[in-house]
């Protein structure tokens, strides 16, 4: 009933090939972006802000970009965390080094320095495949890691090794640093998530993302119809990387506002980036979004629900959330192995019947 | 609909929070992950000392304290979600116990106005009250025990070490390398080699760290170390038979679970510590009769007396100083963060004041004034006693070198200033 497509006639090949080609589809999108855009910020505080919507957002566009890597390339990766430390450290080089150029510009510019570095690292890709990619892009996670803690000119030489964001303003208005407003953080943070949302929705609909999923699904049929593999999947961790890096960015900038590099970007980040791609579904730039909400948003939920409401010892909370996070993750790749997008997916298709299935 | 479930769920809970009237202090304390081992016992001594002054006496000056704990895992995200969560209940002062979370919340808590006391950890240039307007690191901070532990091994070797090798094992974060620069400092005067040994988050692996301690026999070990790391390279020390007497932790090396488990051999390791040691105090008579007995103890209630309990006591017993000094100064009882602030900055301790609270002789005199937010920088070395099983002070307390430390903390403080265009106070 809702997901009609019956009487939804498309007259040109714009109608036809927009992202949204259902009507209720499209208007649910547009409401979500007017939601987002017009009313949560007049709602957030300090709380909401910081431990619900910018990890959230932040992730969320961590998660496109690994999931062009690994879901639409099949490139599989696990230096995420790395090449996150990368776009934070690039941030944080260009916020000191040219204070007087708008944060916006430095967060993207510090997506090219990752998408480089992302590059550089993908070559071994060309020759290696599959489990060998990942212990190489492991090798990535931790020479990065150590290559941040060892020189002491990317943290210009603190004392403790640390990085922090100075106050940087955009349109007047502060979005790192103290004294940053909430919605302020939100709004900077929600532009850069639709913008890569929209951008990798649309690559991935492309050429590039045919491409992608040709060297994926098999790598020499592809070279056979003519996909050049070098350009093809450097391609993707270039872009990958892009993604990734203004992750990194946001995350150093505008979320914590001080970074150590081992703790923040340790492999552990590489796995829950990865998690939320694969609970999320790989391929699917909604279940990059839904990945991502799952692992922020759960914990965070099941912490308020059970020190908050029930008022548990904080330990045995804690312990009980790794228990619940992790039981959950398996019961959804059992029972779902292509991750909440599919249930999405489902969903859907059964909202087209739906009253009358038959 | 996740997030409308979300939502309801938060604002049951945000509804739920208890009235703001009381004296809030939250603890950001760590049960879990490979910090838990020290997590543990400093959350339980900062508890149970709170709940003894509302069993016993009804709060302080007739408030009631209200407790909230916020599990961190020793992780600076969730130490921010803490923050944030708690903030907004009126917290007085934050007790992070992390140096990573202290470097996050030294701009957000100068921003809000809630004061942090960051003792015997965090940034050490914060001593400069004149910057740090709303950071306290009393009685002694990393560099005061970079010193005292030179100082230490100066002693031994009867006030000469030049040509000697000392070398610093340590945590490889802000919090380990925060003594490097005193080190430094302290090396060009004395005329000993520094040796540099970095270990990475968690700390369990350390074997090519004490391989090269080994090949090289340093004179002097110096560890900065904290959770799992100690009790590994406690456990390597022993392994490679290295003289435990020449092995000195700092305070947050110093505890009995990073010694037990390396055995008997791991008799006469040295730690640094800036209170006393053990529970031979009246205090703990009120803590049995009045927390335990009464089932109110926190945790399992078996750290009763273990170096770390009586740390985060004792960091609670300041806390609680510099509750009573702000309600004396402001002469309200129910005081807020900004009046709490007050309190510490003109905190007093004297023997007379811990001897009539039960703790007498239990760490060193010192005084807050707005330019010194870190007090005077005394530290005294315990020893571990494998036997008894107890770590015991073989020093007196004595100062650190301030003719050393005092200009790098104004350097630091000053850099500081400057980034963030700090106007000095106090003036």
């Amino acid at each position: 009933m809702f997901y009609r497509e019956a009487g939804d006639f498309k007259t040109s090949y714009v109608e036809d090939g927009q992202t949204f080609p259902i009507k209720f589809d499209r208007f649910r999108y547009y409401a979500v972006l007017i939601a987002a855009f017009a009313v949560v910020p007049f709602f957030v505080n300090d709380y909401w802000v910081n431990a619900v919507f910018l990890p959230f957002l932040i992730y969320s566009i961590a998660a496109i970009g690994l999931n062009i890597l690994v879901g639409y390339c099949g490139q599989v990766s696990l230096g995420t965390g790395g090449f996150m430390a990368v776009g934070a450290y690039a941030c944080y080089k260009l916020m000191t080094a040219f204070p007087d150029v708008n944060i916006l510009f430095h967060v993207i510019l510090s997506g090219g320095v990752t998408a480089a570095v992302c590059v550089l690292f993908g070559l071994p890709s060309l020759r290696i495949k599959g489990f060998y990619l990942a212990v190489a892009t492991l090798a990535a996670q931790f020479f990065l890691v150590w290559l941040f803690n060892r020189v002491g000119w990317f943290y210009n030489y603190s004392a403790s090794g640390q990085i922090n964001a100075p106050e940087r303003t955009v349109f007047g208005v502060p979005v790192t640093g103290a004294e940053t407003a909430p919605w302020a953080a939100y709004l900077f943070c929600l532009v850069f998530t639709v913008v890569c949302a929209i951008l990798a929705r649309n690559l991935t609909r492309g050429m590039a993302g045919r491409k992608w999923m040709a060297i994926r699904d098999m790598d020499i049929a592809a070279e056979i119809i003519g996909v050049n593999p070098l350009r093809a999947k450097l391609t993707a961790f270039m872009i990958s990387g892009f993604f990734v890096g203004i992750a990194g960015a946001l995350f150093f900038a505008v979320y914590l506002g001080a970074v150590e590099v081992g703790e923040v970007f340790g492999i552990n980040k590489s796995f829950l980036v990865l998690f939320m791609v694969i609970i999320g579904g790989l391929g699917s730039i909604f279940g990059s979004f839904a990945g991502a909400a799952f692992l922020v948003l759960l914990p965070v939920l099941l912490k308020n629900v059970l020190v908050g409401t029930l008022g548990w010892p904080t330990d045995l909370a804690a312990h009980l959330e790794f228990v619940i996070v992790g039981g959950l993750i398996v019961i959804f790749l059992i029972a779902e192995p292509h991750g909440l997008a599919q249930l999405w997916r489902v969903a859907k298709e059964k909202l087209r019947l739906w009253p009358f299935p038959h | 609909m996740k997030k409308t479930i979300f939502g309801a769920a938060v604002a049951a809970v945000m509804a739920a929070a208890p009235a703001l009237a009381d004296l809030t202090i939250v603890d950001t304390s760590y049960r879990t992950g490979p910090y838990a081992a020290n997590g543990i016992p400093f959350s339980d001594g900062y508890q149970d000392y709170f709940t003894l002054l509302n069993q016993r006496d009804g709060g302080i000056g007739g408030e009631m304290i209200n407790l909230v704990e916020c599990e961190t895992g020793y992780n600076t995200e969730k130490g921010v979600e803490c923050y944030e969560a708690t903030k907004g209940e009126g917290a007085l002062v934050y007790q992070p116990l992390s140096t990573g979370i202290t470097y996050q919340l030294i701009p957000k808590a100068t921003a809000d106005g809630i004061p942090l006391h960051t003792m015997g950890y965090g940034r050490t240039s914060a001593k400069n009250g004149k910057v740090f307007e709303w950071v306290f690191n009393y009685p002694a901070n990393y560099w005061d025990g970079a010193s005292h532990a030179v100082t230490h091994i100066l002693d031994q070797n009867d006030g000469d070490i030049s040509g000697k090798t000392i070398a610093l094992v340590y945590h490889n974060s802000a919090y380990g390398k925060e003594p490097i620069r005193t080190l430094e400092g302290l090396a060009e005067k004395h005329g000993f080699d520094l040796t540099l040994l970095p270990v990475d988050h968690p700390g369990q692996e350390q074997k090519s760290q004490w391989l090269q301690i080994r090949r090289e026999k340093p004179d002097n070990v110096i560890m900065w170390g904290w959770g799992v790391m100690n009790q590994v390279a406690i456990q390597e020390a022993v392994n490679i038979r290295y003289p435990m007497e020449n092995f000195i932790g700092v305070w947050w090396s110093g505890s009995e679970n990073d010694v037990k488990a390396a055995g008997d051999r791991a008799d006469g390791y040295k730690a640094l510590t800036f209170h006393n040691i053990g529970s031979d105090y009246p205090l703990y008579a009120d803590i049995q009769t009045h927390v335990v007995e009464t089932g109110n103890a926190a945790g399992a209630g078996d750290q009763i007396g273990s170096v770390l309990y009586n740390r985060g006591m004792y960091a609670a017993m300041l806390a609680a100083e510099a509750i009573k000094t702000a309600q004396e100064i402001h002469g309200t009882a129910a005081i807020n963060a900004a009046q709490m602030r007050d309190g510490m900055e003109n905190l007093e301790i004297t023997e007379e004041k811990m001897a009539a609270l039960g703790l007498p002789n239990f760490g060193p005199e010192f005084k807050v004034s707005c330019e010194n937010h870190g007090g005077n920088g005394f530290g005294a070395v315990s020893q571990w006693d494998a036997e008894a099983g107890e770590f015991t002070l073989i020093t007196e307390y004595f100062q650190s070198d301030q003719e050393v430390l005092a200009p790098l903390v104004a350097e630091d403080s000053q850099a500081f200033a400057e980034e963030n265009d700090i106007e000095m106070r106090c003036n």
